[in-house]
């Protein structure tokens, strides 16, 4: 338990701070919110304009080469790479931003609940933490599939799931840390319950590490999806998806190379941006924290 | 010192319980009906009865628990619904893929986790620090899969010294099957490592500034020694910690990259049988998957006594 109880002496954050400071360390904070902002961008605009119907299917146009009207080319049906890349983005921030909702939604309740109540309550629902370790978020995937059968739906759940302990350590971690502050002893001295306590006082004061968490789970959600996709266990066709893209790709890994390059750079982006924001924030907030680049 | 392994051998045995019990109520009872789900709705009622009757299903789910976990324990895994042979039989020569492809990965992984990042720590606040930190951030940002079918193009596609999938069985000499193996891992291990790296840099910068470090500097010791000597010991306590939580991912990316390079190990026959709807394979292989992710927490447990006797007092 050392990073949870490194966490208890968190400072409250200041976002302000982190935004106006300069420096090497705020270097990952701006790249990482360049690139997030272009990964949602990208994902607007599809759903006004793309340069081609990124479903359209046209055999004779299949595995042309990067042109002014197909800037990344066509894949094997003929559709337009840059336009399903720019649709992909949407699918990837849905699943990633349903699946850290429902992670840190779930987590962050028990996390708060274990600590507030702390004793038999904690352990139990920090045991039943430790046990979900056990199943990684592809084999939590798999049985999902198993049941429900594949789709995005079946994402999200697997790795909603997979975030719920992720968030219930983290907050339980950095609750246990506020609960001990002064201040908390003197609202619990006057007699304020420990639910209010919790809604006033420790959550406003561990929202600047859960934001980071969020920043960090989305990325791994990113990743998640694009794997689950490649397996064919996440977005289904004709959705376009990233994951998916590269599982296609990899039959005409010989004849058209650059099928496999163009998905997997706007994945990698995307985890870059969000790892990069969240470490840049994390920076900003804690100033101690300068071993952890 | 007893208490302490009896402690957690009753938590391993009851995690195992539990994740028995999750994977059977997830696949057994939630579905309602495995036979229905494995044939489809449409199938004929002929041949459901016909599956019912084989699996067992007109005993109580408390009777069917019971008879898979002691079948598991004495060796007894079913019968897989599509191929009709044991599923121990499919299982054993896929671990023999699955086991020596994990055990590569994380020793790679190790290898780079270790030289990155205590060479960031050496050169830390200069250019090398940024440069390895660099690498580990894409290291981290790089889906495993993707990675892979990088390496099959650089060294498969434009090199032609591996091949870019398969693998040929460690019958025919160990060699072969050993470099079939090597790309698959080097995707697998990149990003933990990438991972690791971090860890182990900021374990031993932590460490580095810690009191005894200086008293063994000032009693003599050269940078290199008090690094190995004091340094990396204490270091290796946060780094354990990571390395078993990530045998588990892992484990799960072994299911994604024996995909990518159609290596025939426990990944892709799980793949395989969801594909067939054989919930008699995915129940077991699952299972089969979380008790090996169970054992390594157990084993990353009791190292953290070999390592650091002083943690087990205050546990």
């Amino acid at each position: 338990m050392t990073a949870t109880s490194d966490l208890g002496s968190f400072k409250p954050a200041r976002f302000n701070a982190a935004l106006s400071s300069s420096g090497p360390r705020s270097m990952s904070l701006m790249v990482g919110a360049v690139l997030t902002g272009l990964v949602i961008l990208a994902a607007l605009i599809s759903f006004v304009w793309t340069p081609h119907d990124p479903q359209h299917i046209d055999i004779a146009l299949r595995l042309l080469g990067p042109s002014p009207d197909n800037w990344l080319g066509t894949d094997h049906f003929g559709r337009d790479v840059a336009s399903m890349i720019l649709v992909g983005a949407r699918t990837t921030l849905a699943v990633g931003a349903g699946a850290v909702a429902m992670g840190a939604s779930a987590g962050i309740v028990l996390g708060l609940v274990a600590s507030a109540k702390g004793g038999w309550t904690e352990e139990f629902i920090m045991r039943l933490a430790d046990f979900s370790f056990a199943f990684p978020a592809i084999l939590s995937a798999i049985m999902i599939t198993a049941i429900l059968g594949p789709g995005p739906w079946t994402a999200i759940l697997a790795i909603g799931i997979f975030n719920v302990p992720v968030f219930a350590r983290i907050a339980r971690g950095s609750a246990n840390g506020i609960w001990a502050r002064e201040y908390v002893r003197a609202a619990q001295a006057i007699g304020k319950n420990r639910a209010r306590i919790t809604m006033d006082h420790i959550l406003p004061n561990i929202s600047g590490i859960l934001m980071v968490q969020a920043t960090v789970s989305f990325a791994i959600a990113i990743l998640a999806e694009a794997a689950l996709s490649y397996l064919g266990l996440g977005t289904q066709p004709p959705d376009p998806s990233w994951g998916r893209m590269l599982f296609e790709a990899q039959t005409f890994v010989f004849q058209a190379p650059r099928l496999a390059i163009f998905p997997g750079v706007a994945i990698a982006l995307a985890v870059l941006g969000m790892n990069l924001l969240g470490d840049g924030l994390r920076d900003a907030m804690d100033p101690r924290g300068t071993a952890n680049l | 010192m007893s208490g302490f392994f009896v402690r957690k051998i009753v938590g391993f045995a009851a995690t195992l319980a539990a994740a028995s019990l999750v994977v059977f109520l997830a696949l057994e009872v939630l579905p309602g009906d495995p036979a229905l789900s494995i044939l489809g709705v449409d199938a004929d009622p002929g041949a459901l009865e016909a599956l019912r009757q084989q699996m067992g299903l007109d005993r109580s789910a408390v009777t069917r628990y019971l008879a898979w976990v002691v079948g598991l324990v004495t060796g007894d895994f079913g019968t897989s619904y599509t191929y009709g042979i044991p599923v121990i039989e499919m299982v054993a020569p896929r671990l023999a893929v699955t086991i020596p492809l994990a055990l590569m990965a994380m020793a790679l992984s190790i290898a780079m986790a270790l030289g990155v990042g205590l060479f960031a720590a050496a050169n830390h606040r200069r250019p090398g620090d940024f440069g390895a930190m660099v690498f580990s951030q894409l290291g981290i940002a790089i889906p495993n899969f993707w990675l892979g079918l990088l390496l099959i193009l650089l060294f498969s596609v434009s090199l032609g010294w591996f091949s870019a999938g398969g693998f040929p069985g460690w019958g025919d000499g160990a060699g072969a099957a050993f470099k079939s193996l090597v790309l698959p891992a080097l995707a697998l291990a990149t990003v933990q490592g990438a991972i690791l790296a971090r860890v182990v840099r900021s374990a031993v910068l932590e460490e580095a500034g810690a009191d005894f470090v200086r008293t063994a500097r000032a009693k003599g010791l050269s940078r290199h020694q008090a690094l190995v000597g004091h340094v990396l010991r204490n270091a290796m306590v946060p780094v354990i910690t990571v390395m078993g939580l990530q045998f588990s991912f892992l484990l799960a990316g072994t299911i994604v990259v024996e995909n990518v390079f159609s290596l025939p190990g426990l990944g892709r026959l799980v793949f395989q049988a969801i594909s067939n709807r054989d919930l008699v394979v995915v129940k077991d292989v699952v299972m089969l998957l979380a008790v090996m992710v169970i054992v390594v927490n157990l084993v990353v447990d009791l190292a953290y006594r070999i390592i650091d006797p002083r943690l087990g007092a205050g546990r």
